[in-house]
């Protein structure tokens, strides 16, 4: 039975692992078979470089929504990668052990808070203190980036944590032995070497914000037209998926998946990078012997 | 450190166990025949009315299981086509091409009142004032009599049908792409109350005392106007089926219709179904229609 | 005072100060939302149903709602989860197959939820005929938590130490029984993380379940029935502005629930721990 069960056990769990990619197949292919013709009707340039969204008119240009998808992501990770690392460093290299055993699972309890409770919040309290400190109508993309900055906090941060616990306490002690100050050996040699591992914390949590729907939603103005300024409002690609689909038709309904597939697609390359990143880490790790 | 124990620790036997019966359980119970359940499914704002009426017809019939879902108008003409519900809910001033194959019956009507933050001074707009407005013709409420401010000019999404009824009574025009847009009545508000220089429009049930309403060609946005017919801004709410209602779903039609759903409905901001009226042809005045040209449109 | 000394004191100041801002905002949101919503929040609140719109009555069918859907899509996701992290760690060298599945479940932890609820819409709702039901919104939201799960559990298998599973093989056990007995006990605190996250994640999904089991606010009879969680009343109410009051109190819930999960958690997990290096 033991032999049996052995040589059983491999070819369920491929099966069991084979359902996992074909889920996301199915998922990818349903979102190409709904888009792609349409990109191949409308033409990709139409698509992506025009400012033009009327769809009830036909047309379709959704460049806005990708500049301010990476406005609001970029503000976000200027707003979460910083504080996120910083953090992080703080509480693995120079906190007492006790603080990171409270402080990392309150953090967590950031990342379980749902999005909309962050939209809310961010429609209460950070637009209307945004419209009143700096002018505009509150609902901007700079309220969208405070808002996706600190929900990213917690997966930054994570991993971030991950990378630097694994850099092995050698290096730290080998540059303390040379004389330098613990300040100095984190920032010379524990950030260097954990450098790949945060910089995948920092693309997941890239990821993450460009994925981001109903907060955003509710923050950012929604508005079509191209952003000019952080006060602006502004509609990202996600928020016009989720704005739009419910009712919309044919060409209108092609273009929203079309769009699906645009972040689809960034997605894939941002998780490439990061997984690329790490990879470089390790690799960098194993030549050196550890 | 010492070794691990070999034995599978009773923790781990548990955990299968229960979730396969958890399992098994939940898909007994949902086998069970599924006669005598209405599905609705639809207009957002019409959703909360529903559940209220449904609680309502619920207690009366506890045989019938009524359920009620959102997604939008548009949402509830494809589910009314496609079955997933038996009746589809829209407050569309205009039933779209492939609503046709439906059967649309109107319950209800909603005024669309203009609203302004309680510090704007502006009391009253015009209509085309207003297109203009929307249309990003007009930037700056000075313009308009007020203050030397620009317009924060508030929409909802395309797909609403607060949206199309506004534009379409309006006269149909493109929206200026500096409008902010929001997703919902609620949300409306909000927006409208936290910033003066805002302008907005959202069912009138839901005007409360931190926005205010304007009025619109000289008349104030009041039950009375609406059900006179002279506060133009009005739109039908449609309970939608596939071909004419029947069964168990005309049961709760007639009951939403009838003096208790009406009464209930009226209670919580929305005015009663025209007087006579069981389709669009009917208008959505009180007014006697007068024929196909007739009507509030 | 040396130099290096003072930019020291002047880093870690900084860096602290850094962690205290990120807790000050998480205490913000926290007491923010507590401090409305913690009076609304009576015996009656949590077992009574919506009434009047959601104005009036409570939130008991959609805590009911929550449970039963993360509980169920959990039910379906771990097992597909385990099983793919117990065979790419345990079954295969890091190969082409492996690193293309490793990437795919990256990508599917990737997509936006508006995404899964419409795919959750169009297959499970209509093609399959589902309705919209529990369990069209729990084998959406195990799609959506698969990743999660996949790469947790995947961290916690590899952290078992190999010398671990060598001593079980050469005691005679197979690869199979080393599994079972010896690695997945000894990963389970990881995997437990994974479970805890994914379904702080499930809590919150609002997107992804409105689409898919709808918003009923009655109890559900059945795996057939549709169901509101306590994140889309959330929504809805505030949506539709129609008591934002009751809307905080859902909040609190909310905020309350995932405080426990997360807690809970730790707790099994220092247990766990605790016994296994005793």
């Amino acid at each position: 039975m033991n032999l049996g069960s052995d040589r059983l056990a491999p070819r369920l769990l491929l099966a069991v692992a084979c359902t996992t990619m074909l889920c996301l197949l199915v998922i990818a292919l349903f979102i190409f078979k709904e888009g792609l013709p349409f990109m191949v009707k409308v033409g990709l340039g139409d698509f992506l470089l025009s400012s033009d969204w009327r769809p009830d008119s036909g047309h379709f240009g959704i460049l806005p929504m990708i500049v301010s998808s990476l406005w609001v992501t970029f503000g976000a990770l200027l707003i979460g990668a910083p504080l996120g690392i910083a953090g992080a460093v703080f509480l693995a290299e120079f906190a007492p052990q006790g603080l990171m055993r409270v402080v990392k699972p309150a953090i967590e309890l950031l990342s379980g808070i749902p999005s909309v409770v962050y939209g809310f919040i961010g429609v209460m309290v950070l637009a209307p203190f945004i419209r009143s400190a700096a002018g505009g109508p509150g609902l901007s993309i700079l309220a969208a980036a405070i808002v996706l900055g600190v929900m990213i906090l917690p997966t930054v941060m994570a991993i971030a944590i991950d990378a630097l616990r694994s850099v092995p306490q050698s290096y730290r002690e080998g540059a303390l032995a040379l004389g330098a100050t613990k300040w100095q050996s984190v920032r010379m040699v524990v950030l260097v070497a954990a450098r790949s591992g945060l910089l995948a914390g920092v693309i997941l949590g890239m990821g993450r914000a460009i994925g981001e729907t109903m907060a955003v939603i509710m923050v950012a103005g929604n508005a079509v037209k191209m952003p000019l300024s952080a006060l602006d409002s502004a509609r990202t690609l996600t928020a016009n998926i989720a704005l739009e689909m419910g009712y919309a038709t044919g060409m209108h309904r092609q273009a929203l998946f079309a769009t699906g597939i645009v972040l689809f697609l960034v997605i894939m390359i941002l998780n490439g990078l990061a997984g690329a990143a790490l990879k470089r880490g390790s690799l960098k790790r194993r030549a050196r012997g550890r | 450190m010492t070794f691990p124990s070999l034995r599978p620790s009773l923790e781990t036997r548990r955990v299968p166990a229960f979730a396969v019966s958890l399992l098994c359980c939940l898909l007994a119970l949902g086998c069970r025949g599924r006669e005598g359940s209405v599905t609705l499914a639809g207009s957002t704002a019409f959703q909360p009315f529903a559940e209220k009426l449904a609680e309502e017809y619920d207690d009366a019939h506890p045989e019938v299981n009524v359920t009620v879902q959102g997604g939008g108008s548009a949402l509830g003409i494809s589910a009314a086509l496609n079955g997933a519900a038996q009746i589809g809910m829209a407050d569309l001033v205009e039933l779209p091409p492939d609503a046709s194959a439906l059967v649309a019956t109107v319950v209800a009507r909603d005024g669309i009142a203009v609203v302004v933050n309680p510090k704007n001074r502006i009391a009253e707009i015009s209509m085309p004032k207003l297109r203009a407005v929307y249309m990003g013709k007009i930037r700056n409420w000075k313009e308009l009599g007020g203050g030397d401010a620009p317009i924060t000019v508030v929409s909802r999404e395309s797909g609403s049908g607060t949206r199309s009824s506004f534009e379409s009574i309006l006269g149909r025009f493109d929206l200026t792409s500096d409008a902010i847009i929001q997703d919902s009545n609620g949300t409306i508000r909000e927006t409208v109350a936290n910033d003066g220089n805002a302008i907005g429009y959202l069912s009138y049930g839901l005007v409360n005392e931190k926005i205010r309403s304007v009025e619109v060609d000289g008349v104030p946005c009041s039950s009375e106007n609406i059900l006179a017919g002279s506060y133009r801004l009005v739109r039908p709410i449609y309970l939608l089926t596939l071909g004419a209602p029947r069964g168990t779903p005309k049961g709760f039609i007639d009951y939403v219709l009838g003096p208790a759903g009406q009464a209930s409905i009226v209670a919580d901001g929305l005015l009663p179904a025209p007087r006579g009226a069981a389709s669009p042809a009917g208008g959505v005045s009180d007014a006697p229609a007068p024929g196909p040209e007739g009507g509030a449109r | 005072m040396n130099s290096h000394k003072l930019s020291q004191w002047a880093a870690v100041a900084v860096l602290a100060a850094a962690t205290a801002l990120i807790l000050a905002v998480l205490a913000f949101i926290v007491f923010f939302v507590l401090e409305k919503g913690l009076p609304q929040i009576s015996l009656g609140f949590l077992l009574d149903r919506p009434r009047n719109m959601g104005k009036e009555g409570g939130i008991g069918p959609a805590i009911v709602g929550t449970l039963l859907l993360s509980l169920l899509a959990i039910a379906v996701a771990l097992p597909l989860g385990v099983g793919t992290a117990i065979y790419l760690s345990e079954y295969t060298r890091e190969s082409r197959l492996t690193k293309a599945i490793r990437f795919g479940t990256d990508c599917l932890a990737g997509i936006p939820s508006i995404i899964f609820g419409l795919f959750g819409y169009i297959f499970f709702v209509t093609t399959l005929r589902l309705g919209w039901s529990l369990i069209a919104g729990a084998l959406t939201l195990a799609i959506m938590i698969l990743p999660t799960l996949i790469r947790t559990s995947e961290e916690a298998i590899r952290a078992v130490p190999r010398s671990w599973r060598e001593v079980s093989l050469s005691l005679g056990a197979t690869r199979w029984e080393t599994v079972r007995k010896v690695v997945l006990p000894n990963a389970l605190p990881g995997i437990l993380t994974g479970v805890m996250l994914s379904f702080g994640r499930s809590i919150g999904e609002t997107a992804a379940v409105i689409y898919t089991a709808g918003s009923s606010f009655r109890l559900p009879r059945g795996a057939f029935d549709s169901v509101r969680t306590l994140a889309v009343h959330f929504y809805i109410l505030a949506r539709e502005g129609l008591s934002t009051e009751k809307a905080y109190g859902t909040a609190a819930v909310l905020v309350i629930a995932v405080l426990a999960v997360n807690a809970t958690t730790y707790a099994l997990m220092n247990r766990f721990i605790r016994r296994r290096s005793r």
